[in-house]
């Protein structure tokens, strides 16, 4: 009786884990049919166009890139430092306490939510307009919370007896944070920046709230530069009714999921090099 | 090695103190405690705890687990300063100075007090790493040069040099366990403590390594005053000068080891080492 449930069980959980590939599957196979035959390296380095035929991807491409660079490099450090304070320096006091569980309440916040602030604080209030890198503050923002969460559980796997070894020595809080703690913590530290990137690269609602544009003929040029990023070029080209834009739409898809791979496999390669490091 | 006069706190307290003559009352008083309590919040370790610990000489502390010897040893370089809600009452002065006063440098403190930790401890890096890191984080090599030979010295005074000289920069984990010890003491070594704390350093090796350790601990008396906490009565015999019991936080008996293993003064001593409790 007993392994008859067994295989039953194990039958359904294939089931349910090939139900969910086949999805996955047409989805992709979908788009690839739709979006392969205008994929090409015209489509990567070509500007917003009226004409589908002439239209490409490279504005968004740029800006995307731009984006997620600049995303990357306020959300690393700041979610590092509040990560390190909370877990190494705060007190276990009831403030401390309500801290953590708003930290784990704003992950769960709708990305709108993100952009209405991003449009009332940086947009409006420091006057950094409908720019990059008022962009990239709202996805660093949208990013953090996933970025500090990751990095205290990580911060939490280092042994203590590495600290006390290194206590021992005479080193400072500081110094053993920094040459031990830190270094043993990275490979989850670089896995949890990478995931909340990934988000926040498909992320469309925060910046069309702030006013990233839907439709711009260049690409950016620097930080104050106005700029869109390819789930809202996508957007756009669905949006269209001539049909050749929906291919369009299908190869910019694949563009963003390419982008979403490179960034995956960095991830992957980073963890792999940090880990190794330092063992046999 | 300076000579030290006993403070008046610790002769005042000479003749409350159990088992206090120790055999080499030549040696100069390294460590002078006074007794000390220590509490883990509201529940007591320790108990009146008053120690002399003679410089170059091997000081073990035996006793049965949860005694509190490990709990005093990590007292005696602050270590139980990261545990929170810890509390110490009484006075630990090392070459005269109080280590729990106001304004002592506690990371000034654990250089001159090393430690070598019951379950060794390597960094996630190279051999040479691991030995050059408190170097550099102290300041103490002015030159890459000046850092490679500390760096080689303290292996050999490890007696691990020989070992691991053709692949300083390989990974510390790809050591043996023995191995990895002797390097968590040569790191220990490399900054030149005065006072070196050992946790239990060879409960977790074989015979062998274990047989390695302890003929290190005798080279390095010459040079330093070394506290050794043991589980295990024949390396105290083995190892040390003068030996500690401690029972339930209390520090039963302390004097000369051979004495403490061939005539105690207190029963309960004799009991332990003899194998009827503990």
């Amino acid at each position: 009786m007993k392994h008859r449930a067994d295989v039953l069980f194990r039958t359904i959980a294939l089931g349910t884990l090939l139900l969910a590939l086949a999805a996955l599957g047409a989805l992709v196979y979908d788009i690839v049919s739709g979006g392969l035959g205008r994929l090409n390296w015209q489509f990567l380095t070509s500007m917003a166009s009226r004409r589908p035929e002439d239209a490409g991807i490279y504005h968004a491409l740029a800006g995307s890139i731009w984006v997620i660079v600049l995303t990357g490099a306020l959300a690393l450090p700041l979610g590092v430092a509040a990560a390190v304070y909370l877990e190494e320096y705060g007190t276990r006091s009831r403030a401390a306490r309500l801290i953590e569980i708003n930290i784990a309440n704003l992950a769960a916040v709708p990305s709108i939510i993100y952009g209405l602030l991003g449009l009332g604080v940086f947009v409006r209030f420091m006057g950094m307009g409908r720019s990059v890198l008022a962009g990239a503050c709202t996805l660093a923002l949208l990013a953090l919370p996933v970025v500090i969460l990751s990095t205290r559980e990580a911060l939490r796997t280092v042994p203590g007896s590495i600290r006390e070894g290194s206590y021992a020595l005479g080193a400072t809080k500081w110094q053993t944070i920094w040459y031990q703690v830190l270094p043993m913590a990275l490979p989850g530290i670089l896995t949890g920046l990478i995931l909340s990137l990934s988000r926040a690269i498909g992320e469309t609602a925060p910046l069309i709230t702030i006013g990233a544009l839907t439709y711009i003929p260049f690409a950016p040029d620097g930080l104050w530069s106005p700029f869109t990023v390819l789930p809202i070029q996508i957007f756009n080209w669905v949006s269209r009714p001539q049909a050749a834009f929906k291919e369009n739409a299908a190869a910019g898809i694949l563009v963003l999921m390419l982008l979403l791979l490179v960034m995956n496999a960095i991830a992957v390669f980073l963890r792999d090099r940090f880990q190794r490091q330092g063992r046999p | 090695m300076s000579v030290v006069t006993p403070s008046v706190a610790s002769l005042s307290g000479l003749t409350a103190r159990p088992g206090q003559p120790p055999a080499r009352a030549d040696a100069p008083v390294k460590i002078d405690v006074d007794r000390m309590n220590f509490y883990y919040g509201a529940k007591r370790a320790l108990d009146g705890i008053s120690i002399q610990i003679r410089a170059n000489l091997v000081t073990a502390f035996i006793g049965p687990s949860g005694c509190g010897k490990s709990t005093f040893l990590r007292s005696l370089n602050r270590m139980n300063d990261i545990i929170p809600a810890t509390r110490v009452e009484g006075t630990v002065l090392i070459d005269g100075q109080d280590i729990y006063a106001p304004g002592v440098d506690v990371v000034e403190l654990r250089r001159r007090v090393g430690m070598v930790f019951q379950k060794s401890n390597p960094f996630p890096k190279s051999i040479f790493e691991n030995v050059a890191y408190g170097l550099r984080i102290n300041d103490m090599a002015r030159s890459k040069a000046e850092l490679a030979d500390r760096v080689e010295e303290s292996l050999r005074q490890a007696a691990i040099f020989d070992e691991v000289k053709d692949r300083l920069q390989d990974s510390a984990l790809a050591l043996s366990g023995g191995q990895q010890q002797r390097l968590c003491i040569a790191r220990a070594l490399a900054i030149r403590p005065e006072i070196l704390l050992m946790d239990e350093p060879a409960s977790a090796l074989d015979p062998i390594a274990t047989q390695r350790i302890e003929e290190l601990i005798y080279d390095l008396k010459k040079t330093y005053t070394i506290v050794i906490v043991t589980h295990n009565m024949q390396q105290a015999a083995r190892v040390s000068d003068h030996t500690a019991f401690f029972w339930l936080g209390r520090l039963v008996e302390y004097d000369r080891t051979d004495r403490i293993f061939t005539a105690p003064a207190e029963k309960l001593t004799e009991d332990y080492v003899t194998g009827r409790c503990g």
